[in-house]
């Protein structure tokens, strides 16, 4: 059988596969704005909670896998899952200590940050986005977050992760 | 990081290593597309006898209505192909057509880019036109082996040659980024172009099969103060709702077409600009 101290990763993999799949499961071409960014929503938990397992080169290689996925500018993804990943670590030890929704609140930061670079890119392979729309995910992402945080608790004690 | 993303957008280098990984991506889009083949298969399997027996009827009239129309369309062929004939023109020939369904749409919410389930197994090239019934949907960017990916005409990098089908006023359709709007570039504040007019596709850039219905003129502004007139024109194809899509080989470029995309390092969405 597999080692016990795999658990971990193999869960991570997983929950990372999944969060892949919601990614890139399709929408009404609407609503494709309001879609919340479960990749990082993901990235963002597992870094609080093991700031010391997850590499910065492994998410570096899962933005760019999702980049390729999404037929977006390799390094879009990316480049904002480095940026997040590195608040998130400078940051994680505080962020424990929030309230639920206090930590959407943080999250909405977040993802409205990753937002920025994206776009950047974005306008500069020609699809250039004015107003305040780009921040749609991050408010998805943000109301989505006490679940998937609590989901994700759930699984964390269910299989024992260290 | 950002060296990756400015090699990638300015330079033609990752192309390549984007289509040899492009394979790692389908296991994703075949797995997204369970659930509606689920609902596919039980709205198939799971209506009545007395649905099936109704759209049975209202098929079949619709098929007379059509063969009418076909015998009408062959007489009418074949005295294009003698009047063609008289002025020495070349023959239009009949395109091949393949239909693929859509499995996919991108998830960059400010691309317009769709997914389809036929890929270069089935002889599918880069910058093949994309039709669904009702009009010129779009080309393809990126081929895979059962994939591909296609640009809708709706895309802000998108640009289509065009004419006026009533009077053969040619223009330039460009996407603007909304589903439902393109606009025309540099048309004259004089020319001859009204709403209500319906905008084919002129063949000029070489990509585009002639004669394919691609928009209807929705608004013409013209503002005596500028040298341009403004005309928004809404899309024929049903861009966000066609579940089925045709793919045109065409003969006429086939050929012609493989020189080009191999040629232009840049983006072949671009190939239909000016």
């Amino acid at each position: 059988m597999i080692p016990h101290h795999w658990n971990g990763y193999i869960v991570i993999l997983i929950s990372f596969v999944i969060t892949l799949l919601l990614a890139v499961y399709p929408l009404p071409m609407g609503l494709r704005w309001w879609r919340p960014e479960f990749v990082l929503l993901v990235a963002i938990y597992w870094i609080s909670v093991f700031p010391l397992t997850i590499s910065i080169f492994f998410l570096c290689f899962l933005g760019i896998y999702q980049d390729l996925l999404e037929g977006v500018p390799l390094g879009q993804h990316g480049l904002s899952l480095v940026i997040v990943s590195y608040i998130c670590i400078l940051s994680y030890q505080r962020v424990r200590n929030f309230a639920v929704w206090k930590e959407a609140g943080w999250v909405f930061v977040l993802v409205g940050l990753a937002q920025l670079p994206g776009n950047w890119v974005q306008s500069m392979s020609g699809r250039p986005l004015s107003g305040i729309l780009f921040l749609a995910p991050a408010v998805t992402s943000a109301l989505i977050w006490p679940v998937l945080r609590w989901m994700l608790d759930k699984i964390t004690r269910h299989y024992r992760v260290v | 990081m950002v060296a990756l993303i400015l090699v990638g957008l300015y330079t033609p280098w990752l192309k390549q290593i984007r289509q040899q990984l492009n394979f790692l991506t389908v296991p994703f889009y075949q797995v997204t597309d369970i659930p509606r083949r689920v609902g596919e298969w039980g709205s198939g399997a799971l209506t009545s006898e007395k649905d099936i027996r109704a759209e049975n009827e209202r098929l079949k009239i619709e098929l007379l209505i059509y063969q009418r129309k076909q015998q009408q369309m062959a007489a009418l062929a074949a005295e294009n192909v003698r009047l063609r004939q008289l002025l020495n023109g070349k023959d239009m020939l009949q395109d091949r057509v393949l239909i693929a369904e859509l499995i996919g749409v991108s998830p960059n919410p400010l691309s317009h880019i769709v997914v389809i389930n036929r890929g270069s197994k089935e002889g599918v090239y880069e910058g093949q036109p994309v039709l669904d019934a009702f009009g010129l949907m779009g080309q393809i960017i990126e081929v895979d082996e059962t994939t591909s990916r296609v640009l809708l005409i709706s895309d802000s990098t998108h640009a289509i040659p065009v004419q006026v089908n009533r009077n053969g006023v040619r223009a330039i359709a460009e996407g603007t980024g909304d589903l439902n709007r393109l606009s025309l570039r540099h048309v004259s504040i004089n020319a001859d172009i009204r709403e209500g007019d319906v905008l084919v596709s002129s063949g000029l850039g070489e990509r585009f099969p002639v004669g394919y219905p691609v928009a209807e003129v929705e608004q013409v502004v013209r503002n005596s103060g500028q040298a341009f007139a403004r005309v928004i024109a809404r899309p024929m194809a049903r861009l966000d709702r066609s579940r089925h899509v045709l793919l045109v080989f065409d003969t006429h470029m086939q050929t012609g077409d493989h020189v080009q995309s191999s040629s232009s390092s840049s983006s072949s969405s671009e190939a239909g600009k000016p």
